[in-house]
């Protein structure tokens, strides 16, 4: 017994020795992310994330590699061993990482992070959002050319002045596409309510609508739910989610995490990435309208093609603040920010 | 003592673990990666610093120690504690809320915390052993279910108003500060991982008492014997459908135990789930390489919890990039070998002698 403990420690002394070797020499721009519980393979935001990372490898020689988090119990110990695997910048994906990446942030003032849809919490955290308002105002617009009734639905999983960019934007691109039609709102509270987000789409499909666009996460996924069942239409969210509904998903407003991602490593590698707030526009390639189109009109399609270059070259600004939108369609237009 | 060596489960866990390696590594070879490099870096990255051992013998260890000793002392009255998992997140929930609401200074709050954990693990284990004497209902069915019950009842709470931390986040209030049992400041900068906790003590402590109660009282020989023989036991006076309960009982106060550390030491919230987090089916693993006693469960655990961290390191090895999965596979074998320990028992038991048996 107690020669194969000398054995064991002896090789144990000898590996991590070589290992300590193995870590001698360094020089590309080292970038690391750490996904939250959804795991790598998540064919959400983690996997688009990831795409990004890749991306970024084959592009810009970035040398890449990810953590995943099985529990949120994993979110501390793999920030750190991130941060003694001495990587350039370590990036955070989704704000249930937010208090984790504040503290490694608070104990390592010279590490840099990155945390996706959340502000920044310290000067060493870049927070990452996106200009949702934008691909919202695409929607919006062909939510606007294809209601045969006049009449659509909204629902939005949080009142958040970050969730309401939402609701500003596909209001807008309603407004200015057709003044006519009548938007019914709903506030889900919750993320995560397949049931309410049925209950909801189905109230808005009985009172008239035909189109309902929610920005309301597992939420809306009772939307389109019950706009399949309804034999109408639903407006996908973050991702292109016709998978979920091929002959009710009308389109989606995408939000590149991807893209986001790639243009992070792209900052550290010119130098330009030091902390603060970010955000990535259309300009970016980091919103968008989805590019299934199977459902759409060539109308349709042929105005959000024109909203697209509109918001590109400026003549349309999408408000993306209550104040920006209640100085351009009043105050009585949109309700849920009250 | 060569014959009791090999008439024991050591020397069968030991050659199951060996077994496991050896398999991991093949799957290794056949992907690609080199198993020596990554076994090296596997015990190097635990071994490396203070800071790396504590956080595989301590922040990651702790829970699998009291959910394997959960499910080992359940064993012992021949009960299979599948719903650990679910009796690990009452666990939990019950001290964020205590944490999280009760005005009360550290030395009264943390106390209450651990005490209200065990007290909701006693009533959510001990109402499956009620089921399973009044109504026959199976315990692992029943256990199962519970499993669901606890994991989306942890779901509704945390998104409940009061309770939320609001701000469209999904978890629920932190604890106080005076709810907290993380030591890190004991500790020179950087020398422990950053929830260093004295959870790890108690986890110890309930080890030895576990032991305690299974070898030198009473009660825990009425357990042994409903576990070797029901209707023996019966026969000889013991109430066996009192003994279920008090099993069960005792075995859920052990989970939830390791939900409520896990909450004042490391998460200080609780999130709402993705998926189960399996902190309690994984103590069904630790129980089993532990052999179902209670100072081998201990180091089942810290096993365990060793190769969980290190497990997530391996992908960062310079050259290799060995998915963590790996560390399931090496873990599947061990069970499967030790599952499977009476065959080889037997095997070279008879071959000197006839009768040999476990």
């Amino acid at each position: 017994m107690k020669k194969f403990l000398c054995v064991l420690l002896t090789a144990v002394m000898l590996l991590s020795l070589a290992n300590a070797a193995a870590f001698a020499e360094k020089e590309t721009v080292r970038v690391a992310m750490v996904t939250d519980t959804g795991g790598i393979n998540d064919q959400s935001f983690n996997a688009l994330a990831w795409a990004g990372l890749e991306k970024a490898q084959a592009e810009l020689g970035v040398e890449v590699a990810y953590l995943e988090s099985v529990t949120e119990a994993d979110y501390g110990p793999n920030l750190e061993t991130l941060y003694d695997e001495g990587y350039d910048l370590i990036i955070c994906i989704g704000f249930m990482m937010a208090d984790a990446v504040t503290e490694a942030a608070n104990a390592h003032p010279e590490q840099l992070y990155a945390i996706i849809d959340n502000a920044s919490t310290a000067a060493n955290v870049t927070g990452v959002n996106f200009a949702t308002e934008q691909c919202s105002y695409l929607v919006g617009v062909a939510a606007a050319k294809m209601t045969k009734t006049n009449n659509v639905g909204f629902v939005i999983g949080m009142v958040s002045p970050v969730m309401n960019t939402f609701g500003y934007g596909y209001y807008a691109g309603i407004k200015d596409t057709n003044p006519e039609i009548v938007i019914q709102p709903y506030n889900a509270n919750s993320f995560g309510d397949v049931a309410g987000g049925k209950v909801a789409a189905n109230s808005m499909f009985t009172n008239g609508a035909d189109i309902v666009y929610h920005a309301a996460g597992g939420t809306g996924i009772g939307v389109i739910e019950a706009a399949k069942e309804q034999g109408k239409l639903a407006i996908g969210v973050d991702q292109d989610q016709s998978y979920l509904a091929p002959e009710a998903v009308l389109t989606s407003a995408m939000k590149r995490v991807d893209n986001g991602v790639f243009t992070l490593c792209k900052g550290v590698v010119e130098g330009t990435l030091h902390g603060g707030d970010v955000l990535y526009t259309m300009a970016d390639g980091a919103v968008g309208i989805a590019p299934t189109v199977t459902l759409m009109s060539q109308e349709a399609l042929d105005a959000v093609k024109a909203a697209e270059e509109a918001i590109l070259n400026g003549t349309i600004v999408v408000p993306a603040t209550q104040e920006a939108f209640d100085a351009a369609y009043g105050a009585d237009l949109y309700t849920l920010d009250d | 003592m060569a014959k009791k060596l090999l008439k024991g489960n050591f020397i069968y866990t030991l050659f199951a673990i060996i077994v496991g390696f050896a398999v991991g590594a093949i799957a290794m070879g056949v992907a690609g990666y080199n198993p020596l490099e990554a076994y090296g870096s596997l015990f190097g990255v635990v071994f490396d610093t203070t800071k790396t051992m504590s956080y595989s013998f301590i922040e990651y260890a702790t829970p699998y120690i009291l959910t394997g000793l959960s499910v080992a002392f359940s064993f012992k009255t021949g009960i299979f504690n599948i719903g650990a998992e679910g009796q690990y997140v009452m666990g939990s929930v019950a001290a964020m809320l205590v944490g999280a609401f009760v005005p009360a200074p550290a030395v009264v709050l943390i106390p209450l915390c651990i005490l209200a954990s065990v007290a909701v693990g006693v009533l959510w284990g001990g109402l499956v052993g009620y089921l399973k004497v009044r109504f026959g209902s199976h315990e692992v069915l029943c256990m199962i279910m519970f499993n669901w019950i606890a994991y989306y009842l942890s779901n509704f709470l945390v998104l409940a108003d009061g309770i939320n931390v609001g701000g469209g986040k999904t978890w629920s209030h932190s604890i106080q500060d005076a709810a907290k049992i993380t030591i890190t400041d004991w500790f020179p900068k950087n020398a422990v991982s950053s929830r260093t906790h004295f959870g790890i003590v108690i986890a110890i402590l309930c080890v030895i008492a576990i032991y305690y109660i299974i070898n030198r009282t009473t009660l825990g020989y009425r357990l042994k014997a409903v576990g070797y023989n029901r209707s023996a036991a019966e026969y000889a006076g013991i109430n066996a459908n009192r003994c279920v309960i008090v099993s069960l009982a005792i075995s859920g106060a052990l989970a939830s135990l390791a939900g409520g550390l896990q909450v004042m030491g490391v998460t200080y919230k609780v999130t709402q789930f993705a998926a189960q987090e399996s902190y309690g089916f994984n103590g069904i693993t630790v129980a089993l390489i532990g052999a179902t006693n209670p100072i081998g469960t201990l180091i089942a655990g810290w096993f365990f919890g060793a190769m969980k961290y290190a497990g997530t390191r391996m992908k960062l090895l310079d050259g290799t990039r060995v998915p963590k999965e790996i560390v399931d596979i090496i873990m599947g074998c061990i069970v499967f070998f030790i599952a499977i320990s009476n065959l080889f028992r037997a095997f070279v038991m008879n071959r000197g002698k006839k009768g040999g048996k476990a």
